[in-house]
């Protein structure tokens, strides 16, 4: 049966979240390709077989609501706006990249676009996001802020710290767990004494909800309600997106091995997000093989350009490497502990980012 | 000038700055109906309600990390942790997150947070209660570290901390919460953060130290002028930003000097300092630079043990008067 989505949306908001999806898939198919070749270092993880998260989770979201995560970003960074060439750039160590060229793989930000990170330690973001739940209410504003994190996040404390926190000062944050089944090489059964990542939210008195992180309509009808709720009576939820993850944890990391099979990898491909988005558009005769196809076309060379942007961008100047470790330079003393000469001004900049302020109303 | 206690100072100056900027919050166990474990929010609630005055659960890590999400939206919340033995719990927060954020994000975002609250020992409170945590903190650029030991430098250091960008530690005692001392009232008072200042002028010896040290130093100092030694306290106040000039000044000056500090030894400011020392007035020093520090063992709880456990008078003065070869 048809979800009710196919007809409520117009049939370009299909094709703009198709276009995403598949962008976010040929973004993730060259990072590893440059990755193989050396071009990118470091730890590099994934998001192949994901996207239909990242995309219907995003999109009931305005432009100036927040997303907080954790080191799978690239994707996310994508869909909530960050140029494909800035994350490339970020990706290849490069100046023009969305972080300088100082936080890689796991760490990408924009202030412009409301995104919070790409943060690497499990489970670290969830406070963060809260806060940002906090400044939202404490301003009087509307917008929300959508937390993604990992199914294996949920065991560590932060995860339950910041529920409570959520539910009992209700605050606008929509947390969205994406089981990917594997904590690295960890099964989810065999990490937790509770299958159902959406039942801890009882412990709370927090709404949740089960999405099907495989459906990308499914998961963007989930989200949608999490969003009206954080939005109109500033309440947070909890969503499981089940989903799965097609590469290995990490570009270091296999694919199959001793956690899984290769047959169970195959046999998850059957139901790759893409392929089923694509047979619900056709079958509504909102997508045309030919479409399809140019479109394929189109994010290629979108990735292409990304790819040599990145590749003609400078590494960060010397002068970056003290930069930024502060906002403000005390002149009386000294931060860095080398050298005797006075600070320089030029190492930190003073004031706020007028860009991330959280507007009220 | 008035007379108050390091606790009203304190009060003071989070109410003088939450009056003035709106996005200035105070946030942690107790701080609110309790009126503080230590009642430094004493009256707050009343004055400024629930809304920026706000008890949190026992829950150190997750409203640390909350303050620090809020921070990089435009809010500037004060984080206090009942004594910073609990803020272990959140040091993911604060070391992985707080203190990486605007290197991270090349300058996109800030974190103009305060964490605060009392560090080092009180009295039999045993091992977990009574670590002086300063040095692990200043071991982490991105974060900026201050350890005010007298009411003034209380209140002046907290609006500085307030007022800066940056996460800024401030490490508070639960003995020095009653000292009375003179506390300027104009509400523009603040002590720049990285300026040490000399609390006793001396030519003999100086005694470099920071925090509920310099009590102990300018007891020491007193006794010695007994014995006609003049000795120089130097309070560091800020550890990061460091005051480097006016240690490395006071050295030349006397050419001998001892670090006081509550912590242990091992890896501590003093170390960091003596290193400074060798490495930027070397010629001038007519001696090896000496430590006074907690002796190297969890603080035991039996009043004897706790005692031989801490820095001292006497082990300042053993120690001033061994770089005097005396």
């Amino acid at each position: 049966m048809a979800h009710e989505l196919i007809e409520r949306l117009e049939p370009d908001e299909h094709l703009g979240m198709l276009r995403l999806m598949l962008l976010g898939r040929r973004f993730e198919e060259k990072s590893a390709e440059s990755y193989a070749l050396g071009k990118i270092g470091g730890f590099c993880h994934l998001y192949i077989g994901q996207e239909a998260v990242a995309v219907g989770a995003l999109a009931p979201l305005r432009e100036d609501d927040y997303v907080v995560t954790a080191y799978r970003d690239h994707v996310q960074a994508i869909v909530k706006g960050i140029p494909p060439r800035e994350v490339m750039a970020e990706l290849y160590g490069r100046v023009d990249g969305s972080s300088g060229g100082k936080g890689g793989s796991m760490h990408m930000y924009s202030a412009e676009h409301r995104f919070l990170g790409g943060w690497g330690i499990v489970a670290g973001q969830i406070p963060l996001a809260t806060g940002v739940g906090w400044a939202i209410r404490y301003r009087g504003g509307n917008q929300v802020c959508v937390c993604f994190m990992g199914e294996a996040a949920v065991n560590q404390g932060a995860f339950h710290e910041s529920l409570n926190m959520a539910a009992l000062w209700k605050l606008p944050v929509i947390y969205i767990v994406e089981n990917n089944r594997y904590g690295m090489g960890t099964a989810w059964e065999r990490a937790s004494s509770l299958y159902d990542i959406s039942k801890k939210a009882c412990a709370y008195a927090l709404p949740s909800a089960i999405a099907d992180g495989m459906d990308v309509l499914k998961m963007r009808a989930t989200v949608e309600e999490a969003v009206e709720r954080a939005r109109e009576e500033s309440m947070p939820t909890l969503i499981e997106a089940r989903c799965y993850r097609f590469m290995g944890h990490s570009m270091s990391d296999p694919v199959h091995g001793v956690y899984r099979t290769k047959e169970d990898v195959e046999e998850a491909k059957q139901e790759d997000p893409i392929k089923t988005y694509i047979d619900q558009l056709k079958e509504a005769g909102l997508l045309t093989g030919d479409r399809l196809e140019e479109m394929d076309a189109e994010v290629r060379e979108e990735v292409e350009d990304a790819a040599e942007f990145a590749e003609n961008s400078p590494p960060p100047p010397e002068k970056d490497l003290h930069r930024d470790v502060y906002a403000e330079i005390n002149p009386g003393g000294r931060l860095f502990l080398e050298g005797v000469g006075a600070p320089d001004p030029a190492l930190g900049r003073a004031g706020r980012d007028p860009g991330a302020g959280v507007g009220g109303g | 000038m008035a007379v108050i206690t390091y606790r009203e100072a304190l009060n003071q100056a989070l109410a003088e700055e939450l009056e003035r900027d709106p996005d200035v919050f105070l946030m942690g166990e107790e701080v609110g109906q309790y009126d503080g474990a230590y009642k430094v929010s004493k009256g707050l609630l009343e004055r400024f309600g629930e809304e920026r005055i706000v008890d949190t659960p026992i829950t150190e890590l997750g409203f640390a990390g909350l303050g620090i999400g809020a921070a990089m939206v435009g809010l500037r919340p004060v984080i206090e942790f009942m004594t910073w033995n609990f803020a272990i719990l959140a040091n993911d927060q604060i070391v992985n997150n707080a203190a990486k954020l605007h290197y991270m994000t090349a300058g996109q975002f800030s974190c103009p947070i305060v964490f605060r609250g009392p560090t080092g020992a009180a009295l039999q409170l045993s091992a977990q209660h009574s670590q002086a945590l300063e040095a692990s903190y200043a071991h982490f650029p991105g974060l900026k570290v201050v350890v005010p030991g007298t009411p003034a430098d209380a209140k002046g250091l907290l609006k500085a901390a307030i007022r800066d960008d940056d996460p800024v530690i401030v490490l508070e005692g639960e003995l020095l919460y009653a000292l009375k001392g003179e506390v300027p009232e104009d509400e523009d008072f603040v002590i720049p953060l990285g300026v040490a200042e000399v609390k006793r002028e001396g030519k003999d010896v100086s005694i470099l130290t920071h925090g509920k040290m310099i009590n102990v130093a300018l007891q020491a100092a007193e006794r010695l002028a007994g014995d006609e030694v003049d000795a120089e306290v130097v309070d560091l106040r800020s550890l990061r930003p460091l005051d480097l000039d006016t240690v490395i000044a006071s050295v030349e000056k006397t050419n001998r000097a001892v670090y006081l500090e509550e912590g242990w030894g091992f890896s501590g400011i003093g170390a960091e300092i003596v290193a400074q020392v060798q490495e930027h007035a070397f010629d001038h020093l007519d001696a090896p630079l000496l430590r006074v520090h907690q002796v190297d063992v969890p603080m035991p709880y039996s009043k004897e043990l706790e005692k031989l456990a801490k820095p001292s008078v006497d082990r300042t003065i053993e120690a001033c008067k061994r770089v005097l070869y005396r």
